[in-house]
């Protein structure tokens, strides 16, 4: 037995030796409690939990009368060994297959009914006029976010502002994919949404407790499908409006970084990124106009400091292997000077 | 035939026969049209690639023990994943319980083989020939420098992922050729099987005298029929897509993502069915002889089963719920959801029935039996949940739903597919397995089945994706992680278990007899192992236990049905 | 085994009498599975009708292939009067009508032919063309091939009749053959309905 459990150990230790680094994130999810989906901090994540319990105690009372009468026949009907002759042949009846065809259809019957009423009223929830309208696009392997009516662009972190239950301030998202089918997923929020390319999706929240809320992409998109993380930071409206303007305001310019932005501007980094105020106008990869705004990078891989950065911009496959940004090939002097302008978009 | 036929008599019947050379000997399992070979064939070959499958399965437990590993990388994580589903799915799965039917539906309906013996020794080899084709992906899925081996597009393959702006090389290919070819071994077994149970039958065995494993078999075999197709059309459109330029899932010339995913489940959710169906088919045959009782309620359970796979036809968007369907589509799909439960529930009460009033003999097949009974129970109890739509957003593509299903697969099918090797392998080689080392087999498989699956269920509660190659630390899914993998070690070991009881017992085996259970129907009537022509003479049946009326003469069947 | 309800039986063959025949099973079942094979593509070009995103559209390049539908529907009757001269022992009866059958269907793969010549090249049509092409070739392509299936099974039966081989005994075979060709015949009809009916 000894033999045995060494063996588990050994088995079970090789891949803590493997363990890879984790960027900080550790820590920082470790502040955020856990996306527990019957936790709920939102109205469809609610609803979603009424109905859960509902229907786990209907399968829990079944289990037990079921599963009650498995263990009676498993306790109560053994053989024994000096008789030889064989039970009484029940070869069936149809009262009783009528009785346990007829219980099952009402209990099936009570649960769709509870069932379709949730369906509507989350989905069917009509859309306030001075609800917060985000459009959602999914790419391999990170989140855009747009709020048109505020003109407002960043990546990979929502922010939207707390929901009064008394005066719900919903906030409306528009899904759609840039490349494969995602699915848009904030547990503690609601349940998962699909964001498919050629297809406009959309769903709902009204978190009414402010803090920070751990999402992921739900649907199989490729190589970095697990890193394709999400935060939604919910803050009360002042500090939402704030973070707003914040958003909204271009880059001024720092002399003292001249030279990064110089070379920022003059290499492959404006094909996909867009820095609001400067050339850099792609749409690929994340708006990085007030990128240091964001806690974390890569798609929530990292957390966003400047020695991570660095890290990132030389070879992003050294913290997310796949990521579709190339390896920048920089100088260790360009890289530094790079590094110090993207600092200093705030 | 006849030829051969004689020449086995004059050795008597089906025994060691005059040794031929190894290579003479593979000869003949190359060439051979025999149903028993063929499954037999087919069960080893299945469980060769569950075995395999099961290796995957490991490695990616070992990846996910503890967060942010770095053993698999993630291009080959999901690699092992799509592997791992379309092996078990395809390779392991469709090709067990293929063989079990191969082999059982002609001994149980007293003929000599099936109606078209070449038809399925082509419906073998064609869907060997997928099977390799589909490993060979690791070796020659590299089309361009670069592009990955074998298939990483998960199991069902979402469009557009797998188009090839977004798979570059061949790797997917080989994933559409080689489901497609197994598909067609299938399809050819199916017709096979309803052919001969409809056209075959030995004197006296009306349809309704069938043993219930049979009809399950025609059931099976029509949903087969009906169901895969959708997915080899669904192929050959993206295959079209990959090599034509066509555009039926290319998403930037108007295709549809969604349109191959309802192409999937139609096939999808019927297949899960196709699968679970034999299961119920092997417990309809075990669970009476072990509880000494005549099934109960065998009409019922017919029309139960038929009723599942009717029902199961409309049941394919459950495992959409979460793509944007409108809510009257959503309520349809969970009534028929819900609906499909009722019938499931009829057959465990009809087995808690059957095991009613018996005597219950705690043998390995029993065993196993018992354990499927409880786990099927919860895992439709599980799909209920999933089946409740707003419920599903939240659980759908989590580590519930892997779960839920490997409760399915594992819980109730593999635990059944089990209990059949312990119940036939006798009838098949003539030597019984043993007891004590298939106890241990049992008991090992169960704790290491429930520390992997139980513990699944609330990774999915605590926002774990499925599909993932890492976690993050600090999110609560550590324990849960470390102890679902865990139990692979367990499960692993009650498999070895298994094989050292098939390599002792083939070598030293207490010897069977022709019916060791003391069992009913006609597959118990000839020699262990059976000839290659069966029985002697073709049997005549009166009741549909006809060993039950030749062993109980004074109180026969006829006199009930 | 001697026991009674277990016996060896004389009268096997009147039991056999009372089940179908397993190669007609066979071809049902067959029909069946290609049923369900079909519908897919069917659903999928009734899906797209009307969704290309650039010319050339249906109505614009379409023309139903009346002459085509004609010969290709009445080859079932003529394959049918073949099966029933077989069956009273004609086998110059079954020969005449099964090469009508064989002429028939090379029509309508000759005439499919032409108008997809028409589609490539003048109307500029392929399947890589837009989602109407895509969806056009591909079903009318899948009948067309299960099409040329039946005329090679139809030819080697001609070879074989005119190597002298075909007897009255084989009559079960051919209609088995006969019932897979009504198939495709049937599928035309739903095919020519979607295609050029309704997608139109």
């Amino acid at each position: 037995m000894n033999r045995w459990l060494s063996l588990l150990l050994v088995l079970t230790a090789t891949p803590a030796l493997a363990l890879a680094e984790d960027w900080g994130m550790g820590q920082s999810n470790a502040k955020i409690p856990p996306s527990y989906i019957f936790d709920h901090v939102s109205t469809p994540a609610r609803e979603i939990t009424t109905l859960a319990y509902f229907s786990i105690t209907i399968c829990a009372v079944i289990f037990l009368v079921v599963g009650g009468l498995i263990v009676y026949c498993v306790v109560k009907f053994p053989s024994r060994g000096d008789d030889n002759r064989e039970p009484a042949q029940v070869y069936g009846s149809n009262p009783i297959e009528l009785a346990w065809t007829t219980a099952p259809l009402l209990i099936v019957f009570v649960l769709m009914l509870t069932t379709v009423r949730t369906i509507y009223s989350i989905q069917a929830a009509p859309r306030p006029p001075d609800a917060i309208g985000v459009r959602v696009i999914g790419h391999q392997w990170w989140w855009e976010f747009r709020y048109p009516e505020l003109g407002v662009v960043t990546a990979n972190e929502l922010h939207v502002p707390l929901s009064d239950p008394k005066h719900p301030t919903p906030t409306f998202l528009d899904l759609e994919s840039a490349d494969v089918a995602h699915s848009f997923w904030v547990p503690r929020l609601a349940g998962k949404t699909d964001v498919i390319p050629n297809r406009k999706n959309s769903t709902w929240i009204d978190p009414h407790e402010a803090g920070t809320y751990l999402g992921q992409c739900g649907e199989y998109c490729g190589t970095e499908h697990a890193m394709m993380l999400l935060r939604v930071i919910v803050e009360p409206r002042a500090d939402f409006d704030r973070w707003v303007a914040a958003q909204k305001q271009a880059w001024s310019a720092e002399p003292a970084v001249m030279h990064g932005r110089q070379i920022f501007e003059t290499t492959a980094c404006v094909n996909c990124h867009t820095v609001n105020g400067t050339a850099a106008q792609g749409r690929f990869g994340p708006d990085l106009t007030h990128l240091m705004a964001r806690v974390t990078l890569g798609s929530g891989v990292a957390m966003n400091t400047p020695e991570h950065l660095k890290i990132w911009v030389r070879d992003p496959s050294t913290m997310k292997p796949g990521a579709l940004m190339p390896a920048m090939n920089l100088s260790e002097n360009d890289l530094n000077d790079l590094v110090a302008y993207l600092v200093t978009l705030r | 035939m006849a030829g051969s036929i004689e020449h086995e008599i004059a050795l008597g019947a089906g025994r060691e026969r005059v040794s031929l050379p190894v290579l003479g000997r593979i000869h003949e399992w190359v060439v051979t049209v025999d149903h028993k070979r063929l499954g037999l064939m087919y069960i080893v070959g299945g469980l060769v690639f569950f075995v395999i499958a099961g290796l995957e399965a490991s490695a990616i437990r070992l990846q996910l023990a503890v967060p942010n590993a770095g053993i698999v990388p993630p291009d080959s994580f999901n690699r092992l994943m799509t592997m791992h589903g379309t092996t078990m799915v395809f390779l392991v799965g469709m090709p067990i319980l293929t063989g079990f039917f191969n082999y059982l539906v002609p001994l149980m309906i007293g003929t000599r083989d099936l109606a078209f013996p070449r038809l399925n020794a082509f419906g073998f080899w064609i869907w060997l020939f997928g099977s390799l084709l589909l490993y060979f992906s690791y070796i020659g899925g590299d089309g361009l420098y670069g592009a990955g081996s074998a298939p990483d597009v998960g199991w069902f393959a979402y469009a557009p992922l797998t188009e090839r702006a977004f798979s570059r090389g061949n790797s997917t290919d080989y994933w559409i050729l080689s489901v497609f070819l197994t598909s067609v071994g299938s399809t050819a077994t199916a017709i096979n099987i309803i052919a001969t149970a409809f056209s075959m039958r030995c004197k006296g065995m009306t349809l309704a005298k069938m043993p219930v494993l049979v009809w399950l078999a025609v059931i099976v075999s029509f949903q087969i029929l009906i169901a895969l197709p959708p997915l080899a059309a669904a192929q050959v459109m993206l295959l079209l897509d990959r090599f034509a330029g066509a555009h039926f899932f290319d998403t930037q010339a108007g295709g549809s993502a969604i349109l191959w995913q309802h192409f999937f489940w139609i096939f999808g959710h019927p297949e899960v069915y196709i699968l679970v169906l034999p299961a119920f088919a092997f417990a309809n045959e075990i669970i009476p002889v072990f509880s000494r009782k005549v099934l109960f309620g065998y009409e019922v359970m017919v029309a139960a089963s038929a009723a599942i796979a009717f029902i199961s036809l409309s049941v394919w968007a459950h495992h959409m719920f979460s793509v944007g369907m409108t809510p009257a589509g959503n309520s349809f799909f969970v009534a028929s959801t819900m609906l499909v439960s009722v019938p499931t529930g009829i057959k465990i009460f009809n087995w808690v029935g059957t095991m009613w009033g018996g005597k219950i003999r705690f043998k390995v097949p029993m065993l196993f039996s018992i354990a499927f009974l409880l786990q099927f129970l919860i895992a439709g109890l599980t799909g209920i949940m999933l089946g409740a739509a707003p419920f599903d957003w939240q659980l759908t593509d989590t580590y519930f739903v892997v779960a839920h299903f490997h409760y399915v697969l594992v819980g109730a099918i593999l635990f059944m597919i089990f209990a059949a090797i312990y119940y036939w392998f006798p009838k098949a080689t003539g030597k019984m397995l043993s007891e004590r080392l298939g106890k241990w087999h049992f008991w090992l498989f169960l704790i290491g089945y429930h520390l992997t699956f139980d513990t699944m269920h609330f990774c999915g509660l605590y926002g774990m994706p499925r599909r993932i190659y890492t976690y993050q630390p600090g999110r609560g899914l550590e324990t849960l992680n470390f102890v679902t993998s865990l139990g692979v070690i367990f499960q692993a070991a009650g498999v070895l278990f298994l094989v050292i009881n098939v390599l002792t017992s083939l070598r030293s085996g207490d010897s069977a007899g022709s019916d060791p259970w003391d069992a009913w129907t006609l597959e118990w009537a000839t020699t262990s192992p059976p000839p290659a022509y069966n029985f002697a003479s073709e049997p005549v049946v009166q009741s549909r236990r006809p060993l039950w009326d030749l062993k109980h003469p004074e109180d026969p069947d006829w006199n009930y049905e | 085994m001697a026991a009674s309800p277990i016996i060896a039986s004389d009268s096997r063959t009147e039991w056999a009498k009372t089940l179908p025949y397993k190669g007609r099973v066979g071809i049902y079942l067959l029909i069946l599975t290609e049923s369900s094979f079909f519908s897919i593509f069917v659903v999928a070009y009734l899906f797209y009708v009307g969704k290309s995103l650039t010319p050339p559209f249906p109505r614009d390049v379409l023309s139903p292939p009346i002459v085509n539908t004609i010969c290709l529907l009445s080859s079932s009757v003529t394959i049918f009067l073949a099966v029933r001269a077989l069956r009273s022992g004609s086998i110059g009866g079954f020969l005449l009508w099964w090469v009508v059958t064989l002429a028939l269907g090379l029509e309508f793969l000759i005439g499919t032919a032409f108008e997809w010549h028409k589609l490539i090249y003048h109307d500029g049509l392929t399947i890589s063309t837009n989602l109407f092409g895509t969806t056009y070739y591909s079903l009318v392509g899948l009948h067309a091939l299960h099409v040329t299936v039946g005329l090679t099974l139809i030819f080697l039966v001609t070879i074989l009749t005119l190597l002298g081989h075909m007897e009255g005994r084989h009559v079960e075979r051919v209609d088995v053959l006969s019932w897979y060709w009504h198939f495709v015949d049937a599928v035309w009809i739903v095919v020519f309905t979607t295609v050029y009916i309704i997608g139109r």
